[in-house]
């Protein structure tokens, strides 16, 4: 049994120790907003926020959050970053989206703004519909802003 | 890919992590940061009966001068200006939230930013049972090191150094460099005293390698020559992605630049 | 103002950004379903002496597993394009042909039980040659080849090889299967087309409405590959059957890379003959295509697909190729964005470019001398090039890079490499062409097949709701924010009152073969259907009007409709619902000399990459990359230019990064995204996009796009490598190893 509090909820539930984070988030917990793309850390879809800071929820086990806040994209704020997402064209099909959604939200938080750092803090996600460029511009309206 | 079933340990302190160690041998695995071990996790190549996860272990998360605590996330570690060079290669920045500086050493994959560094600063590794071993005795081989089964990194040590300067060639950002190298030389009067120069990913392990750059001169000159005889002085495997002709040549240029850079 | 042609916001992002979207590993349709985990081959080529399923079937939480011996009993061979010397089953039963075939299917509470259970599936297998089978020979000639070769005064003979690559959705593949009585309900992200639909049914044995087929409100990306999935919604359909279970899979990305579908690996012999002031006069085209293990339908599509496009942009008549066919141990191939442009263009447009060096002509100068100019232009092979103005992309092209800027640079001795890449871009497919891969006298035997078409339907509820129900599929390329767009304009409101619906469902939905997400085919068919459906409601609506008289609001239309249809114009049908199916036009079936309009309309783009080459590491730079792109009338431009960078950036890393290794025996080494590499955001440059608009002759007068700069990138950039390092031997993809490697031979 474990207990971790999620976009400010806190939920207990049982986990067996193998039961990855993505898992838990998606089916033990019905967020399914949370995505998973590969299972090897690569693709940056499964990102979430752990007590603040942006993780792979495929590369940590749901016992690990025992204890800790997690925050998905299904917790985040609608502001400015979903606004120039959308106007910008910054996601297709979606499915990368909540991973970037996350990275970015990281990112600003630290002040970020350079076009070349956020195409680095960037380099952990990969998408395969947009060629990257309207998420970088939509990126740099907000930290520009 | 979901892993097989293990039985998971969270100690609370060094000791109980190093009983839980010395009680399982090699069914049990460290789980530190986890960006490198879960995946292997994930694909079954490893199944440990038992896992130990270190990350609340009291005491490793701490930096006290050029001590570094083996939970210290790579996205913390500040103070060692080589180190903060390399960093932006290790990984991504979410994979560097997670990630821990004790993981990267005692991991010990060849292409890893920082084994090399604490290589070439002539760094140390303590262990749970207080060893403190010099980062040229503690790694062996590819993924290999000097600790034993049932013990585990606590701290690294990063002594200051000289004029440093780090470079890497890799396929993408992030991605397990094709060939890198590090240095931190001191120069007096236009002439090199002290030089550590250090190769990785075409090695076997990081490897300082000797060169001959004490009393020459700090010059783009020296920097070629030291360049040409470090890819004479490598054997790279082949990979996927390159020949062991271009990991060769491509360990010289990396060596050159980065002399190059720290003679300026 | 029409709303057609705005850069109008998409409705599906407000649901995607909230984590809202729903995407098939979200649904949970079938109360009770299992988990299934895929027992695969290990060895690329073995018999399979015997599996051994006890242990699996002890173990905790399972409930049966399905082998592939059943697998053989309770279905039929897929059919395919063209006759296979091996069948092809949706499990191997005797004799695995690739790493990674399935064995059987292991059911269980959970996917991590399953794949506990997988494990201790014991095969036995008798390791085998690695096997390179011939399963297709065919040649064409058109014109007059021999005396165009008679007359060169340069022939350029050169080989070109195109790897295997997988555009590698983020999303991967995910059946859901329920097997009741005698007949399936599957979901899955299948993105058509629902020409498989058939073949996954033949091989079920099941007709009529027996197999319905439902797919997610969202798919994570496809670009082609989620056209294979039929096969895997067969096999989890056989497992539900067996076992009496629904059944549920969802691919992880081990699977993907080893076993869902590879863009083929083509090694293609080109002879071009060229008159001395570069007239481009014949072309023979040799290729030999890998469709891995089994022929797969649509295969040997990749092939035919670009047939009508054989001479590129170019006016020659005199055009010669042989199309050969090799299975492989190997992934079976199937559609990935470009689908056969990547490999005809990169042997085409290199050929260009080495004429043009040994011509001693600019390599622009050479493409204009030779470029289509009058229209409508029907190719040698039968393609019918619909409309375009292919001098003038070029010379916006130019412009745009500064391409004479850019010679001058090299002149002065700047180390960079500019390379050009003239392509025609078809969209909407005529699914008659891949009855090419017979003889005319196969096809005289058999029932010919033409046309692309498409079903839409329209209907407004009592209170005058608009909801629009799509069979176009699609994977994140905005159809239902067009689809609004034009229903807005042909029923008088906004956008924002058009609900669209993109789930189709072969019970309830208007489909057809044709119906899917491939070939581009949306801006054409799509939004041709959807128009047609669109007038007919409006004309209705008109007439309703008229009859009642008075400015009626829709709302008030819709009330007559429906509350009281003996207000209605004698005879009318009460409601206010219409189906409308559309056809892309001059799709004929090949004619008995093999020639096929193989797609409706055809775009065209010039691509111009700038690369600076880094001599010491052999890292390419891209420093400019420009893409004039002619796609007709632009149904919302903030889409189009995201469907440009899309497959630019697919079309970059093939010719950057991407390759799908495998070892001679057939072990596949890219087997993770560790080893497979795909461009992340610091890889890729920014792209400069031009826009003319000749328009389509028919529907919106849109032409598809978002292929061609999948086409058009890896020769583009290979193009200007060469141009760098003055050498011909360039191949994809231009990793700093490979470009090192050609700086030293």
């Amino acid at each position: 049994m474990i207990e971790v509090t999620v976009n400010g909820t806190l939920r207990r539930a049982e986990a067996e120790p193998r039961l990855l984070l993505s898992d838990f988030l998606r089916h033990t917990l019905g967020l399914t907003g949370t995505h998973v793309g590969c299972e090897h850390g690569v693709c940056g879809a499964c990102t979430v926020r752990l007590d603040g800071k942006a993780v792979r929820s495929c590369l940590l086990f749901a016992v690990q959050a025992d204890g800790l806040e997690v925050e998905t994209v299904e917790g985040l704020a609608w502001g400015p970053l979903q606004e120039a997402f959308r106007r910008n064209h910054a996601l297709q099909c979606g499915f990368c989206t909540a991973g970037m959604l996350i990275t970015a939200t990281d990112l600003l938080a630290r002040g970020t703004s350079s076009r070349r750092e956020i195409e680095e803090a960037l380099s952990g996600n990969l998408c395969r519909c947009t060629g990257y460029t309207p998420i970088v511009d939509a990126i740099a309206e907000v930290a520009g802003s | 890919m979901k892993p097989a079933a293990f039985r998971y340990e969270r100690p609370e302190t060094v000791e109980e992590a190093a009983a839980l160690l010395a009680e399982h041998g090699d069914e049990a695995k460290v789980l530190a940061g986890g960006q490198s071990l879960v995946p292997l996790l994930n694909f079954r190549l490893l199944r440990p009966a038992v896992l130990v996860d270190v990350n609340r272990v009291a005491g490793l998360d701490r930096i006290e001068g050029e001590r570094v605590g083996a939970t210290v996330r790579q996205s913390d570690f500040a103070g060692v200006p080589l180190a903060a060079e390399a960093l932006p290669s290790v990984g991504h920045l979410v994979t560097r939230n997670r990630g821990t500086v004790g993981g990267s050493i005692a991991h010990a994959d060849p292409s890893a930013e920082l084994p090399l560094c604490l290589l070439v600063l002539g760094g140390s590794v303590v262990t749970s049972k207080g060893r403190e071993l010099p980062a040229d005795d503690f790694f062996r081989s590819h993924f290999t090191t000097a600790l034993e089964p049932d013990e585990l990194v606590v701290e690294t040590v990063w002594p200051g150094g000289g004029s440093v300067a780090f470079e890497e060639v890799a396929q993408r950002h992030g991605d397990f460099a094709l060939s890198l190298a590090a240095c931190s030389v001191r120069v007096v009067d236009g002439t090199v005293t002290e030089a550590r120069l250090g190769v990785g990913a075409v090695t076997d392990r990081p490897r300082l390698l000797e060169l001959g750059l004490e009393g020459a001169p700090a010059s783009e000159e020296t920097a070629r020559e030291a360049g040409a005889r470090a890819a004479a002085a490598v054997d790279p495997p082949a990979n996927l992605h390159a020949s062991p002709a271009y990991l060769r040549h491509l360990t010289g240029v990396l060596v050159e630049r980065v002399l190059a850079r720290a003679f300026a | 103002m029409s709303w057609v042609g705005q850069p109008l916001e998409r409705i599906e992002d407000e649901a995607l950004l909230r984590g809202r979207g729903r995407f098939m590993d979200d649904l949970d349709p079938v109360p009770n379903t299992k988990h299934a985990a895929i027992v695969r081959s290990q060895l690329p080529h073995a018999r399979i002496v015997q599996l051994d399923v006890s242990a699996a079937l002890a173990s905790p939480g399972v409930v049966g597993v399905l082998t592939g011996a059943e697998v053989a009993a309770l279905s039929r061979p897929f059919p395919a394009g063209a006759d296979s010397p091996v069948p092809y089953y949706a499990a191997a039963n005797e004799v695995a042909r690739y790493a990674g075939e399935p064995l059987a299917v292991v059911v269980a509470e959970s996917r991590y039980l399953a794949e506990d259970a997988a494990e201790l599936v014991a095969a036995d297998y008798e390791p085998l040659e690695p096997e390179e089978l011939e399963a297709h020979d065919r040649s064409f000639s058109y014109g007059e080849v021999e005396d165009a070769f008679a007359a060169a005064a340069l022939v350029v003979s050169e080989r070109f090889s195109v790897p295997r690559w997988s555009c590698t959705p983020v999303e991967c593949y995910g059946v859901i299967a329920d097997w009741q009585g005698d007949s399936l309900t599957a979901w899955s992200n299948f993105q058509g087309p629902f020409s498989l639909h058939g073949v996954a049914a033949s091989a079920l044995g099941l007709t009529g409405t027996k197999l319905r087929l439902i797919t997610p409100p969202d798919s994570g990306g496809s670009f082609g590959i989620k056209a294979a999935v039929y096969t895997y919604v067969v096999l989890l359909g056989l497992a539900s059957r067996r076992l009496g279970v629904p059944v549920r899979w969802t691919e992880d990305r081990l699977e993907h890379l080893a076993a869902s579908a590879h863009a083929t690996g083509r090694v293609t012999g080109v002879e071009a003959a060229f008159a001395a002031d570069g007239e481009l006069l014949g072309l023979r085209y040799d290729a030999i295509e890998d469709v891995g293990a089994y022929i797969r339908a649509p295969e040997p599509a990749t092939l035919y697909r670009m047939h009508g496009s054989l001479s590129g942009a170019y006016r020659v008549r005199n055009v010669a190729a042989r199309n050969r066919v090799v299975l492989t141990n190997r992934c079976p191939t199937g559609l990935n964005r470009g689908f056969g442009g990547p490999q005809l263009y990169f042997a085409l447009e290199r050929t260009m470019a080495i004429a043009a060096r040994r011509l001693g002509i600019d390599p622009a100068e050479l493409a204009r001398r030779n470029l289509v100019t009058e229209f409508p232009h029907r190719t040698p092979s039968g393609g019918l090039y619909d409309s375009g103005e292919y001098g003038a992309c070029l010379d916006a092209a130019l412009e745009l890079v500064g391409y004479a800027e850019r010679r001058a640079e090299q002149a002065a001795g700047r180390a960079i490499g500019i390379g050009l890449a003239c392509i025609v871009e078809p969209s909407i497919s005529n699914m008659g062409y891949i009855t090419l891969a017979q003889t005319a006298e196969e096809r005289a035997a058999g029932l010919p097949k033409s046309g692309n078409a498409e079903g839409c339907t329209i209907s407004i509820s009592p209170a005058g709701g608009i909801t629009v129900h799509l069979s176009t599929t699609p994977q994140g390329q905005g159809h239902r924010t067009v689809a609004a767009q034009i229903v807005a304009d042909r029923l008088g409101v906004e956008p924002g009152e058009v609900e669209v619906l993109s789930e189709l469902d072969t019970s309830t939905s208007a489909w057809t073969i044709g119906s899917g997400n491939y070939s581009s085919r949306f801006a054409g068919v799509g939004a041709g259907v959807i128009a047609a459906a669109a007038d007919r409601l409006a004309a209705k609506i008109g007439e309703i009007r008229a009859h009642l008289g008075g400015e009626l609001s829709l709302r008030r239309v819709a009330g007559s409709a429906h509350w009281n249809p003996e207000s209605l114009p004698p005879g009318m049908e009460p409601g206010l619902h219409a189906t409308a199916y559309f056809a892309a036009p001059s799709l004929d079936p090949p004619d008995g000399d093999d020639r096929v309009a193989s797609s409706a309309s055809h775009g065209f783009l010039v691509d111009v990459a700038v690369v600076e080459v880094d001599r010491d590491t052999g890292q390419v730079r891209i420093l400019d990359y420009v893409s004039v792109h002619d796609a007709g009338r632009l149904l919302n431009p903030l889409i189009v230019d995201g469907q440009i960078r899309g497959g630019f950036a697919h079309g970059a890393g093939a010719a950057l990064f991407e390759r799908i290794v495998y070892d001679e025996d057939g072990t596949l080494l890219t087997g993770t995204f560790m080893d497979y590499v795909c461009p992340t955001a610091p890889d890729l440059p920014r792209m400069t996009i031009g826009h003319r608009e000749t328009p389509a002759p028919f529907a919106l007068g849109a032409k598809g796009l978002g292929e061609g700069n999948t086409m058009s990138a890896p020769v583009a950039v290979a193009n200007a490598v060469a141009d760098a390092l003055e050498l011909d031997g360039v191949e994809l993809p231009l990793t700093p190893a490979r470009v090192w490697e050609l700086m030293q031979a």
